[in-house]
């Protein structure tokens, strides 16, 4: 399906690429301490006892964070274990005081499921099918600072034990437009359904990048993991950097070693991550604190119930209401933008019209005066209005541009600026059909050139009749007007 | 089954408990009477037996999602060797 390939030496090599998803679950307090999870709070303040793992302290879960993983798993058709319980990762690390992050290994909370991404936005049939191997709850960490001072770390632990969602995909990507892809369409649901808020730059996903390659068709080569790689094109570029790490290397005769390894953004490169000889003996056990998780019909109801509609259900809707693939899949990738256009259709709006609109016209209109798509001014209301005045033809659409940059000024109303600015054209055929006499009157020359076979005159007298109406004319009805007489 | 001083000279590191030649030495057979001892549990038959969770009959009870707890710095700092503006203070560890 994908044609990226590594053009070795010895011949083409195919990448396998697994991703790992931590995404940060939206809620209020953290997975385990009623302690806040808000961004950018002073250093430990938002920090309980069972947070700073204080002796005698008991982890008792959040039911918000344990819906939203559910949720997020119904929104992938994933299985839904109605029985999952909490393990300890047990190692030590200046971030983790209590010396173990306590994670979900042996009984996840949410199994197998599947994301349909676009590899091309513009094209339904690069449509690719990659599945999801499981998702679990687990604890943040807290975060370490090494630049403040000379000899010291300073660590702040208002990170530490907020929830997160781990979402493992299965090694089904073969490129890296498919991994951009996958990224895109996770964080896209994700926030359509509420459980993490998407926020890259903030960390609320950060991804662990399984690469490995092989001959195409073969069995899969051995693989390396780059950690905590926090954009998508970070992602993008440690898979094409490790992809041809990797087949240097072996056609050097070397072999891959299993390792993990960091991202230096500044050089674009991976690095080996040192004191390995420890990082994979975790001794996990399930948690002696933590009863399982079980869930009941009611709660699970609930869930299903909650879920909106979903980008791949918008998108097939607004396909079926005339909508181009490409304006579905951009109208429906971000959920605010969405449910924004959402309420312009229901305001009435023409669908097809109005996505144009939405996407073309809109976007510059908001820029060249530096309006954010969110600001209050930009409701969908208004939109309407002024679509539904062109679908009317009681403007062009050069003046809906107008319209809208005058309402973005002023705040007036669109039927008011149309009125004051005197921008209305007309369809009045009877008002327009006297000034295309007059001009015709006034150019009997003319008229005798063109019925003599000078077509390229029309628009001459499209011109004369639209000044004559001072442009308020809809140049429709003048086109109409003008070849009924002209033609006859 | 049991284990060797290699192992137990592993399990202290990665439990970051210091011991000396003689006390893995010494730890060694307590440990291996221990494994023995566990090991015995297996001799019973436990075909067609649930899985015991908890020893008392009682389910996962949840929080719900509000913010009772933190806004306690001092409090959570006291105990630190060292803290540093609102930090604790940490020997510098970086890879």
């Amino acid at each position: 399906m994908s044609d990226y390939v590594i053009k070795g030496q010895t011949g083409d090599w195919e990448v396998v690429i697994g991703l790992e998803i931590h995404a940060q679950v939206t809620s209020n307090a953290k997975l385990f301490s009623g302690a806040a999870t808000a961004f950018g709070a002073e250093p430990n303040t938002q920090v309980s006892l069972v947070d700073a793992a204080m002796p005698g302290m008991l982890p008792v879960p959040n039911r918000e964070c344990i819906r939203q993983a559910v949720r997020t798993g119904m929104a992938i058709d994933a299985q839904i274990n109605r029985f999952s319980r909490f393990d300890r990762k047990n190692y030590f690390y200046a971030d983790l005081p209590q010396g173990y992050q306590i994670s979900q290994l042996y009984h996840p909370i949410v199994g197998e499921g599947e994301i349909t991404v676009l590899v091309d936005e513009k094209d339904e049939n690069s449509a690719k099918t990659i599945g999801v191997e499981r998702i679990h709850l687990e604890q943040d960490a807290g975060k370490l600072m090494h630049d403040q001072h000379p000899t010291m770390s300073y660590v702040d632990l208002n990170r530490c034990g907020v929830a997160l969602m781990e979402i493992v995909s299965k090694p089904d990507m073969r490129s890296p437009a498919e991994a951009g892809a996958y990224i895109r369409k996770l964080r896209s649901i994700l926030r359509y359904v509420g459980s993490c808020d998407g926020n890259m730059e903030e960390g609320s996903m950060r991804a662990d990048v399984n690469v490995s390659v092989r001959r195409p068709g073969e069995e899969f080569g051995t693989r390396t993991e780059t950690k905590n790689v926090n954009s998508v094109r970070f992602v993008q570029q440690v898979i094409e950097y490790e992809a041809k790490r990797q087949v240097a290397a072996i056609e050097a005769g070397e072999e891959v070693v299993q390792e993990t390894r960091l991202f230096n953004p500044d050089k674009g490169v991976t690095k080996p991550l040192r004191s390995k000889e420890d990082a994979h003996d975790y001794r996990y056990f399930p948690d002696p604190d933590l009863l399982p998780v079980e869930l009941e019909d009611e709660f699970l109801a609930e869930c299903r119930a909650s879920l909106p509609e979903l980008p791949d259900a918008k998108r097939k809707r607004y396909e079926d209401l005339g909508i181009s693939v490409y304006n579905a899949a951009v109208l429906t990738a971000e959920v605010e933008n969405a449910r924004w256009f959402d309420r312009l259709l229901d305001a009435g709006a023409d669908a097809v019209a109005a996505s144009n609109w939405a996407n073309s016209v809109l976007p510059g209109l908001l820029n060249a005066k530096e309006v954010a798509f969110d600001d209050p001014r930009n409701t969908p209301e208004v939109s309407a209005e002024i679509l539904a005045m062109v679908d009317k033809g009681e403007i062009s659409k050069g003046q809906a541009k107008e319209v809208f940059e005058y309402y973005l000024d002023s705040g007036d109303s669109p039927a008011k600026i149309v009125e004051d600015k005197g921008l209305k054209q007309t369809s009045d055929t009877g008002a327009i059909e006297a000034k295309v006499d007059e001009v015709l009157a006034a150019n009997a020359d003319k008229v005798q050139q063109y019925k003599d076979g000078k077509q390229a005159l029309f628009g001459f007298f499209v011109g004369q009749t639209m000044k004559a109406m001072q442009g308020k004319a809809n140049p429709q009805v003048v086109n109409q007007i003008l070849r009924a007489k002209l033609d006859e | 089954m049991s284990v060797t001083q290699e192992q137990v000279r592993h399990i202290a590191n990665l439990a970051r408990i210091e011991m000396s030649e003689e006390e893995t030495e010494r730890l060694l057979p307590e440990l291996n009477k221990i494994l023995g001892w566990v090991e015995q549990l297996g001799e019973v038959d436990t075909d067609g037996v649930e899985p015991l969770t908890a020893v008392i009959d009682q389910q996962l009870r949840f929080r719900d999602d509000e913010v009772t707890d933190g806004d306690i710095r001092d409090k959570v700092l006291e105990n630190a060797p060292d803290a540093q503006h609102g930090f604790f203070a940490v020997p510098k560890v970086i890879e």
